[in-house]
């Protein structure tokens, strides 16, 4: 069966979800989603606020188990997995509301990162060992060259808490691209920006897409950055996915436009 | 490379070289000079720095709130103490019920005591992390605490391996200066270099935000059992080390008030700081013992006072303390913005507290210089307190409320001891002298 499954995915399908179903008690979150999301693009998923975009998130990361449906990551099934196993198949993620560790330094953060990939087990530090050592100083030292990619590094000493919104959110994508992934999650990344930011911000998921030889999935309101940036578009409302296609078809859809502001296909006339 | 990759590995090699040598010279300087009390209060210094710095591993790093250690202090003392009593004094010990068969000729050589004492008290909160690992905050705290007092009721009960209630007497007395500074150097070493390595990240990224820490592929339940067996693990050497300190041991002596002792230590040394920990240890063993003053009837005289060394101590140190802290403050011009009535009333009545305590020390200081003149300042006066048993926990929980209201982070906060700060710190205050002379 699994075998099969990576025999198909020679069409090269990073993601595929297969009418996944999420209900909590008698809320359906998600309804019946079929995605097909293609390697090396960026591509968005979009909806009005509670339309299930971030539980598609959570679905996909393992923070939720399926009600119903499957979930696949380059051919290989994930029902049953941890989000720590997934985050190791190669699924980074940033959060909607930042999620970064508070209290500690930005490199610190984006060393956590790095631990997913680290070989050595926890016992080898109180034993000295030097490759214990040397692991460690890769991590700083990988940590660092993120950092000054992404251009944090000035601040690569500061508490995380401390730093200007804009920045948080890019260290919160520093940290995901430290465990190594090959498909990246963005949840809203452009909330709060002003366009001069936004803009700039398009900018950087096209350039680290390609330098880091991502695929990239993102939730996100800013219709400028979606169309600018998506390749391909999912629209989701109250759980179902109501359309998809690349930015011109979404543009043009009548049902979209409904969805967003709120009135039958004929207010649009 | 530049910023926080910049280190001065050889200086603070060398530094800590150093300091190990002056630890080396000035512990040998306590052994062949103590005295027996001076030298138990030593050695419990070291052993509540254990002590804090497992529960500070727990709490404090990974986030875990757990009353337990009174429970792995008891398995540790307990294990280790049945393979260092000699077969003889077993014979002697268990008069109500004869002992289990095969502990009657245990006897093992004292290190691979603590660390079987360890490793127990390691393996009981591995057992009990499984079920308990699952539950956050508040409800962890009670969890453990009930926990600790099982272990407390089953060695009542226990009587064919732990003699019961009547406890254990006659513990050979091998945990020394040397033993005890020895295993805290271990505790430390271990525990640092964890900390200090990415794996310390790790831990206190599942303390600041479980939900982020697992979706950057960490197994947050894993790392936070092995945290909470690795402090149990010395909890349960500290146990032990106790056990062969104090020679007798008894279920009784691992209630609740032990491990509020510890907790007292961290949380006034700064959760999350192992340097506080330690600090904190020596700090409050110390003045746990000096405020027996306070329980004792007392007979207040000046010239009495002068002979007193330790109540000449305690006085320079609160004059000390306080005149540090007032003048900090003072320099600070720290105004804060006027605050709620309560708030405004509790600051008074400290201010006034400390303000009068500054006065009596003050007072007894200049008596003291007067008395070394041989001069004597009121000689007809005499006061007498008479001793108030519990006075010393009702100073120290007053000392926490104060903690909790005005410095809810602990004396150190999250810092830590580095040489770099030190050099830094030394750099600095040379500067200002140099410029100061100029």
């Amino acid at each position: 069966m699994e075998a099969d499954a990576r025999a198909e995915n020679e069409n090269g399908l990073v993601l595929e979800l297969n009418e996944v179903a999420m209900r909590f008690g008698g809320v359906a979150a998600i309804d019946g989603l079929t995605m097909a999301v293609p390697p090396k693009k960026v591509v968005g998923l979009i909806g009005p606020n509670g339309a299930g975009k971030t539980t598609v998130f959570n679905v996909v990361t393992g923070f939720y188990q399926p009600t119903a449906g499957s979930v696949a990551f380059e051919g290989r099934p994930l029902s049953g997995l941890t989000p720590q196993a997934i985050c190791a198949l190669g699924i980074a993620r940033t959060f909607q509301n930042i999620r970064l560790f508070a209290q500690g330094t930005v490199l610190d953060n984006v060393m956590v990162g790095c631990h997913v990939r680290r070989r050595c087990q926890w016992w080898m530090a109180p034993l000295c060992l030097p490759r214990f050592f040397r692991e460690e100083k890769e991590i700083r030292l990988k940590s660092y060259r993120l950092l000054e990619r992404l251009g944090l590094a000035p601040l690569a000493g500061e508490i995380a808490s401390s730093l200007p919104y804009g920045a948080q959110r890019r260290l919160e994508i520093a940290r995901a691209l430290a465990t190594d992934p090959s498909f990246l999650l963005l949840d809203e990344p452009a909330a709060g920006m002003n366009p001069q930011e936004s803009a700039d911000l398009m900018r950087f998921i096209e350039e680290i897409r390609r330098e880091f030889d991502l695929t990239i999935l993102m939730i996100e309101h800013d219709m400028k950055v979606v169309m600018g940036v998506c390749a391909h578009i999912w629209v989701l409302q109250y759980g179902r996915l109501i359309a998809e296609g690349d930015p011109d078809q979404i543009r043009g859809n009548p049902e979209v436009i409904s969805a967003y502001l709120g009135g039958g296909p004929k207010a649009e006339a | 490379m530049t910023g926080p990759l910049k280190h001065n590995a050889v200086r603070n090699s060398l530094s800590t070289l150093a300091f190990l040598v002056a630890g080396y010279l000035a512990l040998s300087w306590a052994e062949a000079n103590f005295d027996g009390y001076q030298t138990q209060l030593l050695n419990l210094v070291a052993i509540n720095a254990i002590l804090a710095v497992s529960l500070n591993f727990i709490y404090g790093f990974s986030g875990m709130f757990s009353l337990g250690h009174a429970g792995f202090m008891a398995i540790g003392a307990y294990v280790s103490a049945l393979c260092i009593l000699p077969p003889a004094q077993k014979e002697l010990l268990w008069l109500l019920e004869p002992i289990y068969g095969p502990l009657a000729a245990l006897e093992t050589p004292f290190v691979v005591s603590v660390l079987l004492g360890g490793l127990a008290a390691a393996a009981t909160s591995l057992l009990i992390a499984l079920p308990v690992m699952r539950l956050g905050g508040d409800y962890l705290g009670i969890a453990t605490l009930g926990f600790a007092e099982i272990i407390r009721v089953l060695f009542t009960n226990l009587a064919y391996l732990t003699n019961g209630a009547i406890g254990l007497r006659g513990i050979p007395s091998y945990a020394g200066i040397w033993w005890n500074y020895g295993w805290l150097a271990v505790t430390l070493f271990v525990v640092l270099s964890m900390l200090k390595s990415n794996f310390g990240n790790v831990l206190k990224s599942i303390r600041d935000d479980e939900i982020a820490a697992g979706a950057m592929g960490i197994n947050t339940s894993g790392y936070r059992t092995m945290a909470f067996c690795l402090g149990g693990f010395f909890a349960g050497v500290g146990g032990a080390l106790m056990g062969s300190l104090v020679t007798t041991i008894e279920p009784k002596m691992f209630n609740f008030q032990l491990t509020f002792n510890i907790l007292l230590i961290v949380v006034a040394g700064g959760l999350g700081s192992i340097t506080g920990s330690v600090v904190g240890a020596a700090a409050i063993t110390l003045l746990l013992e000096w405020l027996r003053i306070v329980e004792a009837p007392l007979t207040l005289n000046f010239a009495l006072a002068a002979d007193d060394p330790q109540l000449c101590a305690a006085a320079l140190a609160v004059c000390l303390a306080s005149g540090v802290f007032w003048l900090r403050k003072w320099r600070r011009g720290a105004r804060r913005p006027a605050a709620a009535l309560a708030g405004r009333l509790i600051r008074g009545l400290t201010l006034a507290l400390a303000l009068t305590a500054l006065a009596l020390a003050l007072t007894l200081a200049l008596a003291l210089a007067l008395a070394f003149l041989g001069l004597e300042m009121f000689p007809d006066f005499t006061l007498d307190v008479p001793g108030i048993p519990g006075m010393r926990m009702v100073i120290f929980s007053v000392a926490l409320m104060c903690i909790i209201l005005f410095r809810r982070e602990g004396l150190l906060g999250v810092r830590e001891f580095s040489w770099d700060g030190f050099y830094d710190r030394l750099g600095r205050l040379a500067r200002r002298l140099g410029s100061g002379g100029r």
